[in-house]
């Protein structure tokens, strides 16, 4: 008897646990797009995790070389296209900064509203996003339902939806819809009923705070030396919002609080989404009512060049910094454009954070992340 | 009482005297068999696509949308359209996989809800096997269910099927006890395993009120390990569809992954079934205290609606889980059955068997 056990003991030894790879994309439901994640697991525990990216690139970047500067603006739609009009907004605002030309003040106040209501669409799509990939479905369908609201207003104003295309060198393409102040008002008044009815349905959930509290922490050092922006960043304690440190259109007018996390894990960096929520209707409610009356846009040449030279323009997207780098040679088109995409950036932490932690963690720590496949990768 | 005139004694005795009395007894035992198979049959398949569709109708009630509403008037006829179609795809079977055990799994998978459904009284006279042991029977055959799912993740020789295979393994494995140790409570307080003998014992009111707070807490843990033992959200992370896209069944397909779907569904009813045998009363009307023109109103209801009505209320709640709360994570799910509820059990079956002994309940 004694021999047999001493045998099964002998023969336990030898069985040993082996890491193993898994493709999480490009085809995944978590990864919300086209995204390769090199996933090695050991059981459930993720050892290492590489990404892969080239899935969807559409070489923008290089076809912006063939186009004139107010077509550019055309093409960043479809990088980030959650935060379309802050990426048009960029390559208009380089533009302007480039030819130094003033816009009228009308035009600050519009694509300010605009860029937060753009923020707010992204964040609901995010929070919905999120909570599906947590497990909880039905946050998907409340998120998409609230959205509609503000695809709506942006429809009225500018015919598009998704891709608005709105704002040209110069201005914007039209004045705003008659009914647009109104609705947005509207809009206002029933989101601030709704944004607790979220908090309610999933930050105060045990399970959901249990899921993404102390999960996946990157630290304010690590934030800074990745590059990583946005809520992402600041809910690692870095301040880096462009609206603050290098103010655009209207927002040196505005009074609004830039929210800093402390913890930065995937719960710190959930909630700060929520806040943010709340601090771009707080910017909208200040520039509403206040839009003056004037031109909707300036009266340009008809071909646009820029001067010879390196201009740079940085804008806050939904998802944190995007920039603009363009080298122009003095043509009409330029010789060079670079966009500094922050998912690019906030998606290469993933290795370092989600080391060490289960796959359930990986999803929930992507989902915090708000990735946007097509601006990763341009 | 009134809804004594509910019971389906008669109609079966009549039907076993007028087999009997004309052939042969071997040949009425193998009518009869076939008669309760071929309705087990039906039930199974006909309740299972009604569920089907009530979890699309809730899940769409939850979510403020109308859910199925084209194929046929509500959508009625939306769930028997998608089995058809799931009937007529073709069985693909992965060229890796270990094919027996591929193939062997989901019919393992749906034999447990056959067994099972055999010893549920439906209604006064409506039981097929009525055992001594049949609390022992349910608890003992349900956990064969978990072999089925373990052997499909294996055998399909993929390593989101494996992940969700052994994650259902762990965490089936760890609720069959909470499961079993709450039934058991329950056991202590009737002094009886004969599941017809504890709908009987319920007459004079529901277990659930009888007992106290040891039931009270025994239903609560039911509840919520029964919920985990049907896979279903917030624990459905064998098929957590973010992480592990459908889990172990991913490989399957045709009328083999239907069979996953529907055992998936008769098990949640068997889960609610127990639950109302054991702590609601069964088929048993609700009575309350002295209200006798209540209570003989209550009465006209026939016995199969109280235990349909009660089904429903359970299922209905376990639904309400999942499509409220996100999905939790494998050793938070492993934590709250070990840290928790098996502590919570052992406390309270000790409680319970006090009470018992010291005879406070009613």
């Amino acid at each position: 008897m004694a021999e047999i056990i001493e045998k099964f003991i002998s023969t336990t030894d030898q069985i040993k646990t082996d890491e193993y790879l898994v493709n999480m994309g490009p085809q995944h439901p978590s990864t919300h797009g086209v995204l390769r994640l090199l996933v090695k697991l050991e059981g459930e525990i993720v050892h290492n995790v590489e990404p892969h990216v080239g899935y969807i690139h559409s070489g923008i970047e290089k076809m912006t070389e063939s186009l004139t500067y107010p077509q550019i603006p055309h093409l960043t739609d479809r990088m980030d296209y959650l935060s379309a009009h802050m990426n048009n907004e960029a390559v208009c605002l380089c533009v302007e900064n480039a030819l130094q030309v003033e816009v009228p003040e009308r035009v600050k106040y519009i694509r300010t509203i605009f860029d937060e209501l753009q923020r707010l669409a992204s964040h609901q799509l995010w929070w919905c996003a999120s909570g599906m990939d947590l497990g909880a479905l039905t946050a998907f369908f409340y998120g998409l339902r609230d959205r509609e609201d503000i695809l709506d207003i942006f429809e009225e104003t500018c015919g598009a939806r998704l891709t608005l295309n709105y704002t040209v060198p110069g201005g914007v393409m039209f004045d705003i819809h008659p009914n647009f102040q109104r609705k947005v008002k509207a809009f206002i008044t029933k989101f601030k009923k709704i944004l607790p009815e979220y908090d309610k349905l999933l930050t105060g959930n045990i399970i959901f705070q249990n899921r993404t509290k102390g999960v996946g922490v990157l630290s304010k050092e690590d934030a800074i030396a990745f590059g990583v922006t946005g809520p992402t960043g600041r809910a690692s304690g870095f301040s880096c919002d462009v609206r603050k440190h290098h103010p655009y259109s209207a927002y040196p007018l505005v009074k609004f609080e830039e929210k800093l996390g402390t913890d930065g894990d995937s719960f710190m960096r959930w909630k700060l989404r929520m806040d943010e929520m709340w601090e771009s209707l707080h910017i909208i409610e200040q520039l509403i009512d206040n839009i003056p009356e004037g031109d909707y846009a300036l009266k340009m040449k008809g071909v646009i060049k820029l001067p010879e030279g390196e201009f740079y323009q940085r804008v806050e997207t939904a998802r944190g910094e995007l920039g603009v780098y363009i080298v122009s040679d003095g043509k009409k088109n330029p010789y060079r454009v670079k966009f500094r995409s922050p998912g690019f950036s906030n998606l290469f932490t993933i290795n370092h954070i989600a080391k060490n932690w289960k796959i359930a963690d990986l999803v929930a720590i992507m989902a915090t992340f708000d990735l946007v496949i097509p601006d990763i990768d341009r | 009482m009134a809804f004594e005139k509910y019971d389906f004694t008669p109609l079966t005795q009549s039907i076993h005297q007028g087999l009997i009395e004309n052939v042969s007894p071997l040949l009425t035992l193998i009518i009869e068999w076939t008669i309760i198979g071929v309705l087990f049959l039906l039930f199974i398949a006909v309740f299972g696509l009604l569920l089907v569709y009530v979890e699309r109708k809730v899940c769409a009630a939850f979510q403020q949308r109308l859910g199925p509403m084209r194929v046929g008037p509500w959508g009625l006829l939306q769930t028997i359209a998608d089995f058809v179609k799931l009937l007529m795809k073709e069985l693909i079977t992965p060229k890796s996989v270990d094919k027996f055990l591929y193939n062997l799994a989901p019919f393992i998978v749906i034999i447990v809800p056959f067994l099972t459904i055999s010893v549920i009284p439906f209604a006064p006279g409506l039981q097929a096997l009525d055992f001594d042991i049949g609390i022992f029977f349910v608890t003992a055959v349900s956990s064969v269910g978990v072999i089925g799912v373990l052997l499909a993740g294996w055998a399909s020789n993929n390593k989101y099927s494996l992940i969700g295979g052994m994650r259902s393994g762990a965490q089936i494995v760890s609720y069959e006890l909470s499961v079993g140790m709450s039934l058991i409570t329950m056991v202590i307080m009737a002094g009886t395993m004969q599941i017809s003998e504890i709908v009987e014992l319920q007459r004079g009111g529901w277990f659930l009120f009888k007992g106290h707070i040891p039931a009270i807490i025994a239903f609560f843990v039911f509840v919520v390990a029964g919920t985990a033992e049907t896979n279903r959200g917030p624990f459905d992370l064998a098929e957590a569809e973010s992480e592990l896209t459908a889990g172990f069944h991913t490989e399957y397909s045709g009328i083999k992954f239907a069979f996953f779907f529907l055992a998936e569904y008769i098990n949640l009813f068997i889960v609610a079934a127990m639950a109302t045998i054991v702590f609601l009363g069964g088929w048993m009307p609700f009575h309350f205290g002295n209200f006798e023109g209540f209570n003989a109103v209550m009465d006209f209801i026939p016995g199969l609606i109280w235990f349909f009505l009660k089904v429903f209320g359970i299922i209905f709640l376990i639904m309400w889980f999942k499509w409220t709360f996100p999905r939790l994570r494998i050793d938070q799910i492993l934590t709250l059955e070990w840290k928790y509820l098996l502590p919570i059990n052992l406390f309270n079956i000790l409680l319970m068997a006090t009470m018992v002994l010291l005879g406070w309940h009613w």
